[in-house]
Protein backbone atom coordinates (compact mmCIF):
# COMPACT_ATOMS: atom_id res chain seq x y z
CA UNK A 1 0.00 0.00 0.00
CA UNK A 2 1.53 3.59 -0.70
CA UNK A 3 1.33 6.03 1.45
CA UNK A 4 -0.13 9.05 0.45
CA UNK A 5 1.54 12.30 0.12
CA UNK A 6 0.81 14.56 2.82
CA UNK A 7 0.78 17.87 0.94
CA UNK A 8 -2.77 17.58 -0.54
CA UNK A 9 -5.97 16.67 0.70
CA UNK A 10 -6.83 16.23 3.91
CA UNK A 11 -4.96 14.18 6.73
CA UNK A 12 -3.84 10.89 6.43
CA UNK A 13 -5.99 8.74 8.82
CA UNK A 14 -9.03 10.41 6.65
CA UNK A 15 -7.11 9.51 3.39
CA UNK A 16 -7.04 5.59 4.71
CA UNK A 17 -10.22 4.98 5.58
CA UNK A 18 -11.24 7.00 2.70
CA UNK A 19 -9.44 4.32 0.62
CA UNK A 20 -11.07 1.47 2.35
CA UNK A 21 -14.83 2.74 2.13
CA UNK A 22 -14.81 4.49 -1.17
CA UNK A 23 -15.09 0.85 -3.07
CA UNK A 24 -17.70 0.11 -0.96
CA UNK A 25 -19.61 2.73 -1.42
CA UNK A 26 -18.77 2.42 -5.33
CA UNK A 27 -20.28 -1.15 -5.01
CA UNK A 28 -23.88 0.07 -3.19
CA UNK A 29 -24.53 2.62 -5.63
CA UNK A 30 -23.94 -0.05 -8.60
CA UNK A 31 -26.23 -2.08 -6.53
CA UNK A 32 -29.08 0.51 -6.08
CA UNK A 33 -28.67 0.89 -9.63
CA UNK A 34 -28.29 -2.97 -10.92
CA UNK A 35 -31.47 -3.61 -8.46
CA UNK A 36 -33.84 -0.45 -8.24
CA UNK A 37 -36.66 -2.11 -10.38
CA UNK A 38 -36.66 -5.02 -7.55
CA UNK A 39 -36.08 -3.46 -4.08
CA UNK A 40 -36.06 0.10 -3.13
CA UNK A 41 -34.01 2.88 -5.21
CA UNK A 42 -32.85 2.98 -9.04
CA UNK A 43 -31.04 5.37 -11.34
CA UNK A 44 -31.49 8.30 -9.41
CA UNK A 45 -30.45 7.25 -5.69
CA UNK A 46 -28.05 4.98 -6.97
CA UNK A 47 -26.11 7.32 -9.00
CA UNK A 48 -26.07 9.84 -6.36
CA UNK A 49 -24.59 7.18 -4.09
CA UNK A 50 -21.96 6.71 -6.77
CA UNK A 51 -21.18 9.98 -7.17
CA UNK A 52 -20.73 10.08 -3.91
CA UNK A 53 -17.64 7.58 -3.86
CA UNK A 54 -15.93 10.15 -6.60
CA UNK A 55 -16.96 13.24 -4.03
CA UNK A 56 -15.15 11.62 -1.01
CA UNK A 57 -11.91 11.04 -3.54
CA UNK A 58 -12.57 14.25 -4.76
CA UNK A 59 -12.11 15.93 -0.75
CA UNK A 60 -10.24 13.42 0.93
CA UNK A 61 -7.08 13.19 -1.76
CA UNK A 62 -7.38 16.44 -3.14
CA UNK A 63 -8.46 17.41 -6.98
CA UNK A 64 -5.32 15.67 -8.46
CA UNK A 65 -6.15 12.19 -7.07
CA UNK A 66 -9.63 12.48 -8.28
CA UNK A 67 -8.68 13.95 -12.02
CA UNK A 68 -6.75 10.91 -12.14
CA UNK A 69 -9.28 8.21 -10.95
CA UNK A 70 -12.13 9.67 -12.96
CA UNK A 71 -11.47 12.78 -15.19
CA UNK A 72 -13.36 15.57 -16.08
CA UNK A 73 -13.22 14.84 -19.79
CA UNK A 74 -14.39 10.96 -18.93
CA UNK A 75 -16.96 12.36 -16.98
CA UNK A 76 -18.52 14.79 -19.21
CA UNK A 77 -18.51 11.55 -21.95
CA UNK A 78 -20.00 9.43 -19.41
CA UNK A 79 -22.89 12.11 -18.74
CA UNK A 80 -24.08 12.67 -22.54
CA UNK A 81 -23.41 8.74 -22.95
CA UNK A 82 -26.30 7.90 -20.22
CA UNK A 83 -28.91 10.85 -21.80
CA UNK A 84 -28.25 8.86 -24.81
CA UNK A 85 -28.35 5.52 -23.87
CA UNK A 86 -32.00 6.17 -22.24
CA UNK A 87 -32.99 8.43 -25.39
CA UNK A 88 -32.07 5.57 -27.59
CA UNK A 89 -33.51 2.59 -25.01
CA UNK A 90 -37.01 5.20 -25.83
CA UNK A 91 -36.06 5.50 -29.83
CA UNK A 92 -36.18 1.85 -29.80
CA UNK A 93 -39.10 1.35 -28.42
CA UNK A 94 -40.49 3.41 -30.91
CA UNK A 95 -38.96 1.62 -33.53
CA UNK A 96 -39.80 -2.15 -32.50
CA UNK A 97 -43.38 -1.22 -30.77
CA UNK A 98 -44.61 1.58 -32.32
CA UNK A 99 -44.64 4.16 -29.02
CA UNK A 100 -42.00 5.94 -27.58
CA UNK A 101 -40.69 4.46 -24.50
CA UNK A 102 -42.72 1.68 -25.41
CA UNK A 103 -41.36 -1.45 -22.83
CA UNK A 104 -40.53 -3.44 -26.15
CA UNK A 105 -38.99 -6.53 -24.65
CA UNK A 106 -41.44 -8.44 -22.92
CA UNK A 107 -39.80 -10.98 -20.56
CA UNK A 108 -41.00 -14.02 -19.29
CA UNK A 109 -43.26 -13.91 -16.08
CA UNK A 110 -42.17 -16.98 -14.42
CA UNK A 111 -38.50 -14.79 -14.35
CA UNK A 112 -40.30 -11.93 -11.82
CA UNK A 113 -38.22 -11.28 -9.24
CA UNK A 114 -35.26 -11.91 -11.11
CA UNK A 115 -32.50 -9.32 -12.17
CA UNK A 116 -33.58 -9.11 -15.91
CA UNK A 117 -37.10 -9.22 -15.41
CA UNK A 118 -38.91 -6.08 -16.56
CA UNK A 119 -37.37 -5.66 -20.01
CA UNK A 120 -35.64 -2.51 -20.44
CA UNK A 121 -36.18 -0.94 -17.21
CA UNK A 122 -33.27 -2.26 -15.55
CA UNK A 123 -31.39 -0.76 -18.78
CA UNK A 124 -32.88 2.85 -18.41
CA UNK A 125 -31.87 2.53 -14.44
CA UNK A 126 -28.18 1.61 -15.50
CA UNK A 127 -28.25 4.86 -18.33
CA UNK A 128 -29.78 7.14 -15.39
CA UNK A 129 -27.49 5.86 -13.14
CA UNK A 130 -24.43 6.59 -15.07
CA UNK A 131 -25.69 10.06 -16.27
CA UNK A 132 -26.38 11.01 -12.69
CA UNK A 133 -23.07 9.77 -11.21
CA UNK A 134 -21.19 11.29 -13.57
CA UNK A 135 -23.01 14.81 -13.80
CA UNK A 136 -22.97 15.49 -9.59
CA UNK A 137 -19.27 14.29 -10.23
CA UNK A 138 -18.61 17.10 -12.23
CA UNK A 139 -20.74 19.64 -10.53
CA UNK A 140 -18.49 18.52 -7.26
CA UNK A 141 -15.06 19.06 -9.29
CA UNK A 142 -16.26 22.59 -10.98
CA UNK A 143 -17.52 24.14 -7.47
CA UNK A 144 -14.19 23.02 -5.93
CA UNK A 145 -12.45 25.02 -8.79
CA UNK A 146 -14.81 28.05 -7.53
CA UNK A 147 -13.16 27.76 -3.83
CA UNK A 148 -9.77 28.14 -5.85
CA UNK A 149 -10.94 31.38 -7.09
CA UNK A 150 -12.68 32.54 -4.14
CA UNK A 151 -9.71 31.45 -1.64
CA UNK A 152 -7.21 31.83 -3.73
CA UNK A 153 -4.70 31.66 -0.30
CA UNK A 154 -5.91 28.07 -0.12
CA UNK A 155 -3.95 27.09 -3.04
CA UNK A 156 -1.29 29.52 -3.38
CA UNK A 157 0.19 33.26 -3.10
CA UNK A 158 -1.38 36.26 -1.31
CA UNK A 159 -4.49 36.61 -0.21
CA UNK A 160 -6.93 39.01 -2.25
CA UNK B 1 -47.52 6.95 13.73
CA UNK B 2 -48.73 10.57 13.10
CA UNK B 3 -47.60 12.17 16.74
CA UNK B 4 -44.05 10.87 15.42
CA UNK B 5 -44.83 12.69 11.70
CA UNK B 6 -45.88 15.57 13.43
CA UNK B 7 -43.06 15.31 16.23
CA UNK B 8 -40.50 14.83 13.15
CA UNK B 9 -41.79 17.76 11.20
CA UNK B 10 -42.27 20.34 14.31
CA UNK B 11 -38.00 19.27 15.05
CA UNK B 12 -37.77 20.06 10.74
CA UNK B 13 -39.53 23.87 11.18
CA UNK B 14 -37.18 24.16 14.53
CA UNK B 15 -34.43 23.59 12.09
CA UNK B 16 -35.57 26.09 9.34
CA UNK B 17 -36.24 28.92 11.68
CA UNK B 18 -31.98 28.26 13.41
CA UNK B 19 -31.12 28.16 9.94
CA UNK B 20 -32.74 31.91 9.58
CA UNK B 21 -31.60 32.86 12.33
CA UNK B 22 -28.18 31.62 13.08
CA UNK B 23 -25.35 34.53 12.94
CA UNK B 24 -22.81 31.92 11.42
CA UNK B 25 -23.25 30.50 7.73
CA UNK B 26 -21.73 26.91 8.95
CA UNK B 27 -24.29 26.77 11.10
CA UNK B 28 -26.91 27.22 9.12
CA UNK B 29 -25.93 25.08 6.44
CA UNK B 30 -25.27 22.36 9.40
CA UNK B 31 -28.93 23.42 10.11
CA UNK B 32 -30.64 22.72 7.14
CA UNK B 33 -28.81 19.66 6.45
CA UNK B 34 -30.54 18.49 9.55
CA UNK B 35 -33.65 19.57 7.91
CA UNK B 36 -33.24 17.47 4.74
CA UNK B 37 -31.87 14.51 7.20
CA UNK B 38 -35.54 14.41 9.01
CA UNK B 39 -37.52 14.75 6.02
CA UNK B 40 -35.60 11.27 4.88
CA UNK B 41 -36.69 10.03 8.35
CA UNK B 42 -40.57 11.21 7.69
CA UNK B 43 -39.99 9.26 4.37
CA UNK B 44 -39.20 6.21 5.83
CA UNK B 45 -42.42 6.58 8.35
CA UNK B 46 -44.67 7.46 5.30
CA UNK B 47 -43.14 4.02 3.61
CA UNK B 48 -41.57 5.59 0.76
CA UNK B 49 -38.05 4.24 1.10
CA UNK B 50 -37.18 4.83 -2.13
CA UNK B 51 -37.64 8.91 -1.56
CA UNK B 52 -35.96 8.06 1.53
CA UNK B 53 -32.93 6.88 0.17
CA UNK B 54 -32.56 9.50 -2.63
CA UNK B 55 -33.13 12.09 0.12
CA UNK B 56 -30.05 11.32 2.32
CA UNK B 57 -27.42 10.97 -0.58
CA UNK B 58 -29.10 13.85 -2.44
CA UNK B 59 -29.04 15.48 0.91
CA UNK B 60 -25.27 14.56 1.83
CA UNK B 61 -24.41 15.33 -1.50
CA UNK B 62 -25.69 18.88 -1.20
CA UNK B 63 -24.37 19.46 2.57
CA UNK B 64 -20.65 18.89 1.00
CA UNK B 65 -21.18 21.55 -2.35
CA UNK B 66 -22.11 23.93 0.11
CA UNK B 67 -19.48 23.78 2.62
CA UNK B 68 -17.18 23.45 -0.23
CA UNK B 69 -18.46 26.84 -2.10
CA UNK B 70 -19.15 28.80 1.43
CA UNK B 71 -16.48 27.66 4.07
CA UNK B 72 -15.72 30.01 6.92
CA UNK B 73 -17.47 33.20 5.39
CA UNK B 74 -19.91 34.55 7.98
CA UNK B 75 -23.29 35.17 6.77
CA UNK B 76 -23.94 39.13 6.16
CA UNK B 77 -25.63 40.92 8.97
CA UNK B 78 -29.06 42.57 7.12
CA UNK B 79 -30.99 44.73 9.09
CA UNK B 80 -34.74 44.34 8.02
CA UNK B 81 -36.00 47.30 9.40
CA UNK B 82 -38.51 48.13 6.44
CA UNK B 83 -40.43 50.61 5.73
CA UNK B 84 -44.15 50.48 7.69
CA UNK B 85 -45.90 50.26 4.30
CA UNK B 86 -43.94 47.25 3.16
CA UNK B 87 -44.04 45.41 6.92
CA UNK B 88 -47.69 46.08 7.05
CA UNK B 89 -48.29 44.54 3.39
CA UNK B 90 -46.25 41.73 4.54
CA UNK B 91 -48.09 41.32 7.42
CA UNK B 92 -51.25 41.70 5.16
CA UNK B 93 -50.33 39.08 3.00
CA UNK B 94 -49.53 36.35 5.55
CA UNK B 95 -53.18 37.28 7.48
CA UNK B 96 -54.99 36.42 3.98
CA UNK B 97 -52.91 33.33 2.74
CA UNK B 98 -53.29 32.16 6.04
CA UNK B 99 -57.21 32.84 6.18
CA UNK B 100 -57.10 31.27 2.87
CA UNK B 101 -55.17 28.02 3.88
CA UNK B 102 -57.65 27.86 7.10
CA UNK B 103 -60.60 27.50 5.00
CA UNK B 104 -58.71 24.83 2.52
CA UNK B 105 -58.12 23.21 5.67
CA UNK B 106 -61.80 22.11 6.37
CA UNK B 107 -61.97 20.46 2.76
CA UNK B 108 -58.72 18.37 3.00
CA UNK B 109 -59.16 14.81 2.62
CA UNK B 110 -58.43 12.25 5.79
CA UNK B 111 -54.43 11.81 6.04
CA UNK B 112 -53.12 8.93 4.10
CA UNK B 113 -56.32 8.83 1.86
CA UNK B 114 -55.70 10.57 -1.67
CA UNK B 115 -58.89 12.27 -3.13
CA UNK B 116 -58.14 10.26 -5.91
CA UNK B 117 -59.38 7.28 -4.29
CA UNK B 118 -62.99 8.80 -4.33
CA UNK B 119 -63.07 7.58 -8.21
CA UNK B 120 -63.30 4.21 -9.27
CA UNK B 121 -60.78 3.87 -12.34
CA UNK B 122 -58.25 6.32 -11.62
CA UNK B 123 -54.71 5.83 -13.52
CA UNK B 124 -52.90 5.72 -10.44
CA UNK B 125 -55.57 3.03 -9.42
CA UNK B 126 -54.35 1.01 -12.23
CA UNK B 127 -50.64 2.08 -11.86
CA UNK B 128 -51.16 -0.06 -8.90
CA UNK B 129 -52.96 -3.25 -9.75
CA UNK B 130 -51.30 -4.17 -12.36
CA UNK B 131 -48.38 -2.45 -12.74
CA UNK B 132 -46.04 -6.12 -11.72
CA UNK B 133 -47.96 -7.77 -14.25
CA UNK B 134 -47.69 -5.14 -17.47
CA UNK B 135 -44.32 -4.35 -16.81
CA UNK B 136 -42.73 -7.14 -14.75
CA UNK B 137 -40.70 -4.66 -12.46
CA UNK B 138 -41.37 -5.59 -8.14
CA UNK B 139 -40.71 -2.32 -7.33
CA UNK B 140 -43.79 -0.16 -8.60
CA UNK B 141 -41.98 2.85 -8.16
CA UNK B 142 -39.68 2.03 -10.70
CA UNK B 143 -42.35 0.59 -12.96
CA UNK B 144 -44.41 4.03 -12.88
CA UNK B 145 -40.90 6.03 -13.23
CA UNK B 146 -39.90 4.17 -16.09
CA UNK B 147 -42.61 2.75 -18.09
CA UNK B 148 -45.73 4.02 -17.37
CA UNK B 149 -44.05 7.71 -16.97
CA UNK B 150 -40.96 7.32 -18.72
CA UNK B 151 -41.68 10.74 -20.30
CA UNK B 152 -41.50 12.44 -17.11
CA UNK B 153 -38.02 10.76 -15.97
CA UNK B 154 -36.65 12.10 -19.72
CA UNK B 155 -37.85 15.07 -18.53
CA UNK B 156 -35.89 15.08 -15.13
CA UNK B 157 -32.58 13.76 -17.01
CA UNK B 158 -32.76 16.57 -19.45
CA UNK B 159 -32.85 19.49 -16.67
CA UNK B 160 -30.18 17.62 -14.96
CA UNK B 161 -27.99 18.10 -17.99
CA UNK B 162 -28.61 21.11 -19.36
CA UNK B 163 -28.15 22.42 -14.99
CA UNK B 164 -24.51 20.99 -15.78
CA UNK B 165 -23.86 22.06 -19.05
CA UNK B 166 -24.74 25.64 -17.56
CA UNK B 167 -22.52 25.11 -14.73
CA UNK B 168 -19.81 23.78 -16.92
CA UNK B 169 -20.04 26.65 -19.00
CA UNK B 170 -20.28 29.60 -17.31
CA UNK B 171 -17.49 28.09 -14.61
CA UNK B 172 -15.14 26.89 -16.83
CA UNK B 173 -11.41 28.11 -16.95
CA UNK B 174 -10.02 28.80 -19.94
CA UNK B 175 -13.04 31.18 -21.73
CA UNK B 176 -12.03 33.41 -18.78
CA UNK B 177 -8.30 33.59 -18.85
CA UNK B 178 -8.68 33.88 -22.61
CA UNK B 179 -10.82 37.05 -22.44
CA UNK B 180 -9.05 38.81 -19.92
CA UNK B 181 -5.55 38.19 -22.28
CA UNK B 182 -3.17 36.66 -19.30
CA UNK B 183 -1.65 33.29 -19.11
CA UNK B 184 -0.73 32.79 -15.95
CA UNK B 185 -2.03 29.94 -13.88
CA UNK B 186 -4.49 30.91 -10.84
CA UNK B 187 -4.87 34.11 -12.07
CA UNK B 188 -8.68 34.74 -12.73
CA UNK B 189 -10.65 37.43 -10.85
CA UNK B 190 -13.73 37.03 -9.56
Amino acid sequence: MNVPRPSEGMSLIVRTVCGWVKGFILLYGIYIILYGHLTPGGGFSGGVIAAAAFVLILLAEGARSAEATFSRQAAASGDCLGVLAFLALALLGLLLAGTFFANFWTTDPAARFTLLSSGMIPFCNMGIGLKVCCSLYLVAVVLSGIRQLRFPQDTKGEPR
Amino acid sequence: MSETIVVLISLMIIGALVAIETPRLLYSIISVGAVGFLLSIVFLFLSAPDLAITQMAVEVITLVLLLQCTGGLASEQVSDQGSLFSRAATGTILLVLALFGASMLADFPEFGRPVIDRFADTPSGIYLREGLQQTGAANIVTAVLLDFRAYDTLGEATVLFCAVMGALSVLRRQGRRQSEGSDQEGEEVT
